[in-house]
């Protein structure tokens, strides 16, 4: 496989970085922030956004979807990265449709997939408890047959979804990979209570609490107490379209940058002739080439099934986390006092690439994750 | 994608052709790692083999004109398509194969001959880099002209039929071992720097040229100061234009980038291993906890790099811009480089500080001594982001 576009990927790119320029620019979220809008993004757009593919681009075509891989959630997920559109793409279309492709049975599959798919059902993956992402330390209790309960902190989109995924300790000690189920949860359940908070990047996420609600065997998701395959393989599909995500607003960030550089003057000059900005926008320049190199491969493997596509994601989440902030940082820098102010909009991108690197593992769990898959 | 299917199966035979090729001529000695200096050929007419492995792999892999892969066969070389070379390095590389040549022929004359010799240039040179008969160096630098290579002022003066060549070159690597130098000299002495160079070959043989020898801090002295004292050098070996030397030296020094910062990638033990074996782990983790992070951060650096080279060749393949590439390559590759070797040092401990002239241990010490010079052979880093920042990024006044 070579590591260029195919003619079809990038029909599907031109079309998406149209369609999110025009339909969810920053301006969009600028006014989600301000209105303090009660969903968080705009359902219209959702439904448009699901005609172009976007809500079912994980999908099967038998199922409804446009079958367009991680690669295709990739560049839609770049292109939201430039623009910061407020979509539940990674939460609905990437995490719980990963979820149920890899553990849903044929029923789960086709009830929910088809309308997934259809920008109808919002889906949200409940399953971190603590304020690192920790995977296997799930302490939410599954007592007799069956009754969850538990917290769940930062919950993507979780307090609008239809319908909730939440791992379960079945069995085993809090933090063994052994004993986690996945089940299917309705949040208007009883004893389910959600809190939406207001998180720095003005996206959704918000904490479940979970009191004896109930759930049957119809609502597992994958084999019981072996969650975790199910699990692993949704958090590397949320980590790798993170990491595209992420390009997109290092790259972003760093185009305003130059434009800024080649317009602003201090001492009589551009400021983009001082030599100090420039080797430091230089060295942005190879980091940001980097990460497009291992975000594109990392799809790749991914959408191939490859046997180290984890180490990959491990590279491609960490690479991407910290050229992200990296770049936002330098942003902010080098736009001097005006890069402060709410006012202006780069401000947002260095918002979004902190909560998007703190995701499911930053740069740091990342690089020591890539060494133990490595043995050291 | 009958046509595609063809050349996938064209392209299997030949993998199949060249690995039979390969595992019957290549000398089982010249499947060993290259530990040394001496395990390096560099062709020449007073070239050294260490063993006489060495002189036929040269010779077996030379008829075929697989010391360049990709030249036209017209003056020696393979011919082979940029996947045919592919699946030759991929099957070089499974069979651990030394590189049967290796020269500044090969990595930055070459490409600039193919481009601007004329017909009888080319014939006349290239088949002897292809077969290793004949060893080039650069002649670039000098004392005044370092990072501001345009400034130089080696000068070559018009005396009808041929130059005169006077001046002096610094940091000619192998200088001594040469046997011609591809050389740049001044012949316009008025208007814009660059407009005045021009790129002329000659022999090293050539009454007049001298060169002395200068140590470097990791002990080598592979390179020199080379003098020249009215040297007569022949029209005939002017390459390109008159006054249009600049572009010459420019193209090749791309080259010269992408060999310097593809360096890097070379096939070494992992770093990560060398730190299990001198180190150990506990629970799993390496043992010391913040050189396993920044043997980490390396190691994952290192792969994104080695994927952007994929990449790139890939972009240029596909036809696509991929920009100065080069530039960017050569700053990142090299400045990598030096962190393995920084890394290396510290994983080895007391071990590495060894310091002889002893060729057949490894010489730690010695190589990340040599690697400091990486950043700067070539166009030093600060130059490299000097490019980006004017070609690629087009920020003001750089
Ligand atoms: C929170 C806050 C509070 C402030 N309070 C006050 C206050 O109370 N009173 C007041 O008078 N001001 C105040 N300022 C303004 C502050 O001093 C200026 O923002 C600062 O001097 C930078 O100027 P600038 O914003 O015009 O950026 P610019 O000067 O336009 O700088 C843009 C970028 O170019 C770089 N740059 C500029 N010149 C060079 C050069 N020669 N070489 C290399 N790089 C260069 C800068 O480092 C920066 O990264 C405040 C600013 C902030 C953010
Ligand atoms: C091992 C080795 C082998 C070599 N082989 C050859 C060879 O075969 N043939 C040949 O011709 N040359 C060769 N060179 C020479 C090499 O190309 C030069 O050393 C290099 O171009 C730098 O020139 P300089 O040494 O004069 O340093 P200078 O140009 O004096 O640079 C000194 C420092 O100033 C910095 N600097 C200079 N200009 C700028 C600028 N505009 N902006 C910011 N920083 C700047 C540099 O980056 C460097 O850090 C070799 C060098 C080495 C070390």
């Amino acid at each position: 496989m070579t590591l260029v576009l195919t003619d079809d990927q990038l029909m599907f790119r031109d079309a998406a970085k149209r369609f999110a320029a025009e339909r969810a620019p920053v301006s969009q979220l600028r006014k989600l922030r301000d209105d303090v809008d009660p969903v968080g993004f705009s359902r219209d757009v959702w439904k448009e956004m699901a005609e172009m593919g976007w809500a079912g681009v994980l999908v099967p075509e038998e199922f409804s979807g446009v079958g367009f891989g991680f690669v295709g959630a990739g560049l839609i997920a770049a292109e939201i990265g430039r623009n910061l559109s407020s979509t539940p793409l990674l939460s609905s279309a990437v995490l719980a449709v990963t979820a149920l492709l890899r553990g849903g049975t044929q029923a789960q599959k086709e009830t929910l997939l088809p309308a997934i798919a259809g920008g109808d059902l919002l889906l949200a993956f409940a399953s971190d408890e603590c304020v690192r992402h920790t995977p296997y330390h799930v302490a939410t209790r599954c007592t007799g047959k069956y009754k969850l309960s538990g917290r769940k902190l930062h919950v993507l989109d979780g307090h609008i979804a239809d319908r909730l995924i939440v791992s379960a300790r079945t069995s085993g000690d809090i933090g063994a990979r052994d004993g986690i189920t996945l089940f299917l949860v309705d949040p208007k359940a009883n004893g389910v209570t959600i809190t939406r908070s207001s998180m720095v990047d003005s996206r959704n996420s918000a904490t479940i609490d979970l009191r004896d609600v109930p759930v049957t065997d119809a609502d597992v998701i994958g084999t019981f107490d072996k969650g975790a395959i199910v699990l692993d393989a949704v958090f590397d599909a949320g980590r790798a379209v993170l990491s595209a995500e992420l390009l997109g607003v290092a790259e972003e960030a760093f185009e305003r940058t130059l434009t800024y550089l080649r317009e602003r003057e201090q001492f009589g000059v551009k400021i983009g002739t001082f030599q100090s900005l420039q080797h430091r926008a230089a060295h942005l320049f190879c980091e940001i080439e980097l990460v497009r190199s291992v975000v594109l491969r990392t799809l790749q493997a991914l959408d191939a099934q490859e046997p180290t596509a984890s180490s990959l994601v491990c590279l491609a989440k960490a690479k991407a986390s910290d050229v992200a902030r990296i770049a936002t940082n330098e942003a902010v820098q080098m736009h001097g006092g005006i890069g402060m102010t709410d006012e202006f909009d780069i401000g947002f991108f260095m918002k979004r690439a902190r909560a998007a690197a703190e995701t499911f593992g930053d740069q740091y769990y990342h690089t020591d994750r890539f060494a133990q898959l490595s043995g050291y | 994608m009958s046509a595609q299917l063809n050349s996938d199966q064209t392209l299997e035979a030949f993998r199949r052709d060249t690995r039979a090729w390969l595992e019957a001529n290549c000398p089982p000695e010249m499947r060993q790692p290259v530990v040394d200096e001496y395990d390096i050929c560099w062709g020449g007419r007073r070239a050294k083999f260490k063993n006489d492995a060495q002189r036929v792999w040269l010779q077996k892999m030379a008829e075929r004109g697989w010391t360049v892969p990709e030249w036209p066969k017209q003056y020696g070389g393979g011919g082979l398509s940029k996947d045919e070379a592919r699946v030759l390095r991929e099957e070089m590389a499974a069979l651990k194969c030394r590189p049967p040549l290796t020269s500044f022929g090969i990595s930055m004359l070459g490409p600039a001959l193919l481009k601007y010799g004329n017909e009888k240039q080319k014939s006349e040179h290239i088949p002897k880099i292809v077969r290793g008969e004949i060893r080039w160096c650069q002649g670039y630098s000098e004392p005044g002209a370092g990072s501001d290579l345009a400034s130089l002022k080696t000068r070559a003066d018009d005396h009808g039929d041929h130059f005169v060549v006077n001046g002096s070159k610094i940091w000619t690597s192998y200088g001594d071992k040469a046997d011609w130098i591809f050389c740049l000299v001044r012949t316009g002495f008025t208007g814009k720097k660059q407009e005045g160079i021009s790129f002329v070959l000659f022999d090293m043989e050539s009454p007049g040229v001298t060169t002395s020898p200068i140590r470097l801090i990791s002990g080598y002295s592979p390179f020199t100061q080379t003098f020249f004292d009215n040297v007569k050098v022949p029209k005939e070996n002017l390459l390109g234009e008159l006054n249009k030397g600049w572009t010459i030296a420019k193209y090749l020094l791309t080259h010269e980038r992408n060999m310097i910062g593809g360096m890097g990638t070379q096939r070494v033990t992992p770093l990560s291993q060398l730190a299990i074996k001198n180190i150990g782990l506990a629970a799993g983790r390496l043992a010391e906890t913040a050189l396993r992070t920044d043997i980490a951060r390396f190691e994952m650096d290192a792969l994104a790099f080695a994927l952007t080279m994929n990449r790139v060749t890939d972009e240029a393949k596909a036809g696509n811009e991929t920009g100065a590439m080069s530039s960017m390559l050569k700053y990142y590759g090299t400045e990598l480089n030096k962190r393995r070797a920084e890394l290396t040092m510290s994983v080895t401990g007391s071990e590495g500080l060894k310091f002889g002239d002893s060729h057949s241990e490894e010489q730690l010490a010695a190589m990340w001594l040599r690697t400091k010079a990486n950043s700067i052979e070539g166009g030093t880093s600060e130059i490299q982001l000097n490019i980006i920042a004017k070609n690629v990024l087009r920020l003001p006044g750089a």
